[in-house]
């Protein structure tokens, strides 16, 4: 089935649905580099007010990726509750938008009647604000040590990674992280290699920085899920398990998973019960891009493929879902412009289907792009709602080679918003001197005496 | 008017931006404007070419046999741009290989310039000098030195099929960061042949000493890794690096700093 349309006499034609949908999305490296963009604004303009018109319901019928060959499709459709729909089946793509922002009600009783394809089509042909007001709406709390994504609340990954996971380097940049009020999302270290002993002992120091001072949050080290396994096998404390996911079976492959084995990593993990207000065990990574890095795109647009990593993490009930937005490279989001514009997609797409968004808001330094632009897209996600976003001592990551939001950026967010962290960390910081009691740091934090604790860690 | 943390001297443990102090909320004026000079350096690092004439010079001075190949791309700004080819090979390079019809070896060897020039110009030799000399020492046999300037790592699948070799390993220039514009990685693949994905290479990271990982412990783990993979013919996420430092005992250098 084609799309067409005609304007000041010029018929315009797509091939199928989508290609409209590559078609209308806003102008991203990633589908310019896999040959699916518009050819001019014009075709995209046309291409949006076509997609305007679609019924939702066509999501349904005819799926971007064929079920018969693609497990992300099907878990979509077979997951997709008909009465959760119902109040919108009668609606297209574009009076869905007007209906969103007409709305004023709870969106969370909606999430399991969307599709990701329902959502990125929206998305499309919403502004930045219409993203930002929308996703406002939608909270998705979740919990494991403490209680994450309440209203209010802003959460942060303290990420001390270290470029040959030296474990005074890491104890060093957790203790400034600490200090600093950061860490309450998860404690969260990329190994430099996946070595077994390597990301066990990574996971024992963690395990005894949490439980010495009594933090209310959990750790992650973030190697394969099939290294997670096999260490909760050999009974190494893994709170979170990890991994970086996509939205197509192929690309799932790439990876080297399948949603058979995310399924028997969650369950081993919950079977240790290591969570106290909750039980969610799950950390996912995603980013635009992925599936066509993969070669495993299936002619999809780069921001429909990510919607879709979403239906396979919600399979899951993760604790954090994390768009590593500006990551992946200049090759799939250009610059700036397109990495905050993706940002606010991601987060408004995983909102809807009812995940526990966080970003990381970052660039690499070959992208076009610097740390005004992070201010931004941050300042953005944090009026949006946003779960979590990264804290990284001065914003540079010096085993990853790429640049997101520091310890000081977080503190910029509360301090701008009036947002604070999760209630059971927070007590755990004004308790140990580290905030005022009134979510700002405190003037004596240099005297407080959980750093003379913590020195502990690398004497 | 800005405050210093107390904690400051823990930056001798770690070359992360820790104990930056603040003003206010944010950081202070003289960290504030070390990261722009840091994040200015980084993006000169990425726009400079690699000059392959004189790498391939101190190859050859060392008795090897570097072979001069290329992809399609054309400058600094294509290669950002145009991932797709610079995973292959131009027509002209391809043929080459074809008709070189050398016997098969254990190991296809690649270096490319990636997204640092300046990491291949400050430990591309040095590196490779420490995997010859580690391979020769498990009596595997290497292919000609390939040097491919703007490839990416799936470069070296086509380059280890033409090649016939059983393991194709590519040396690339990782993407400058802040603090380090000169970092190489190292990623074996087994079987090479067009369309192997990133879950069938291994890879080792941040080689770049002092700070990060020194060239004979990076070339003992890729020996140690080839070996697996020959063993098991298999690589990524299924061989996984079980090495135990024990394994690197007997020299000093090995030790990996823990």
């Amino acid at each position: 089935m084609y799309y067409s349309a005609t304007v000041h006499g010029r018929q315009v034609r797509f091939a199928d649905l989508r290609t409209l949908m590559a078609k209308a999305s806003p102008k991203r490296a990633a589908d310019e580099l896999a040959g699916l963009a518009a050819e001019s604004a014009v075709e995209r303009a046309v291409a949006q007010q076509i997609l305007a018109d679609v019924p939702l319901r066509q999501f349904l019928e005819q799926p971007l990726i064929a079920p018969e060959h693609d497990e992300v499709s099907r878990l979509i459709l077979e997951r997709h509750d008909a009465a959760a729909f119902a109040p919108i089946a009668s609606l297209s793509v574009g009076e869905f938008r007007d209906w969103l922002l007409a709305d004023n009600s709870d969106l969370s009783a909606m999430a399991n009647g969307l599709t990701p394809e329902m959502l990125a089509a929206v998305s499309k042909i919403m502004r930045n604000q219409d993203l930002i007001a929308v996703a406002r709406r939608c909270r998705v709390i979740t919990g494991f040590r403490n209680t994450l994504g309440l209203p209010g609340r802003l959460s942060t990954r303290l990420q001390p990674n270290h470029p040959t996971d030296d474990p005074r380097g890491i104890a060093a940049s957790i203790i400034d992280g600490l200090l600093y009020g950061s860490g309450d999302a998860v404690i969260g270290i990329n190994p430099a290699t996946d070595n077994l002993g390597n990301v066990r002992r990574l996971l024992e120091l963690l395990d005894e920085v949490i439980q010495r001072y009594h933090i209310p949050t959990q750790s992650c080290v973030l190697c394969h899920v099939t290294t997670a396994m096999e260490l909760m096998h050999q009974g190494a404390p893994v709170d979170l398990v990890f991994q970086s996911i996509a939205g197509t079976e192929a690309a799932n492959r790439s990876f080297g998973i399948d949603l058979a084995l995310l399924g028997e990593a969650k369950a081993m993990a919950e079977a240790l019960n290591r969570g106290e207000v909750g039980s969610h065990v799950m950390y996912f990574e995603t980013g635009q891009g992925s599936a066509l890095s993969a070669n495993a795109h299936h002619g999809v647009d780069a921001q429909t493929c990510e919607a879709r990593a979403y239906a396979v993490a919600r399979e899951f009930s993760p604790l954090l879902v994390n768009s590593v937005v500006g990551f992946i490279g200049p090759e799939y989001l250009y610059d700036g412009k397109q990495i905050i514009r993706a940002g606010l997609e991601d987060h408004f797409c995983g909102k809807l289907l009812g995940l526990p968004m966080g970003c990381d808001i970052c660039y690499t330094n070959h992208a076009e792009a610097d740390q005004n632009d992070m201010d931004t897209l941050l300042t953005l996600l944090g009026v949006a709602g946003c779960n979590f976003i990264m804290g990284i001592p001065g914003a540079d990551d010096v085993m990853l080679a790429y640049q997101s939001t520091s310890f000081h950026d977080a503190l910029y967010l509360r301090q701008v918003l009036g947002l604070r962290p999760a209630p059971e960390f927070e007590s755990w910081l004004n308790r140990m001197g580290v905030f005022d009691g009134a979510n700002g740091l405190s003037d004596h934090s240099a005297k407080t005496p959980l750093l003379s604790r913590l020195s502990a860690l690398i004497a | 008017m800005s405050t210093r943390d107390p904690w400051f001297e823990l930056r001798r443990y770690t070359q992360a931006r820790i104990g930056q102090g603040r003003a206010g909320c944010a950081t202070p004026t003289a960290a504030q404007l070390e990261f722009q000079l840091a994040h200015a350096m980084a993006r000169d690092a990425v726009h400079q070419p690699w000059q392959v004439e004189p790498f391939a010079e101190a190859l050859t001075a060392k008795g090897w046999y570097p072979l001069q190949l290329a992809t399609a791309i054309n400058d600094r700004q294509h290669y950002l741009q145009r991932p797709d080819l610079g995973r292959c090979l131009d027509q002209t390079s391809r043929d080459s290989l074809q008709m070189l019809d050398l016997p098969a070896s254990d190991v296809a060897l690649i270096v490319t310039n990636g997204l640092s020039s300046t990491a291949v110009i400050e430990h591309g030799l040095a590196l490779l000098t420490a995997v010859v000399a580690a391979y020769a020492d498990c009596s595997l046999s290497i292919g000609p030195i390939c040097l491919v300037p703007n490839a990416r790592v799936a470069v070296a699948d086509e380059i280890g099929r033409l090649l016939a070799a059983k393991v194709s390993v590519i040396i690339v220039g990782e993407r400058p960061g802040l603090s380090a514009a000169d970092s190489l990685g190292m990623y074996l693949t087994y079987a090479p042949q067009p369309g192997k994905t990133d879950a069938e290479r291994n890879c080792l990271s941040n080689i770049r000493p002092p700070a990060g990982m020194d060239y004979h412990t990076a070339a003992a783990k890729l020996a140690y890794l080839t070996q697996q993979a020959l063993n098991r013919q298999i690589s990524g996420v299924g061989l996984k690096d079980e090495m135990g430092e024990t394994a690197l005992t007997g020299n000093s250098d090995l030790v990996i700093r823990i």
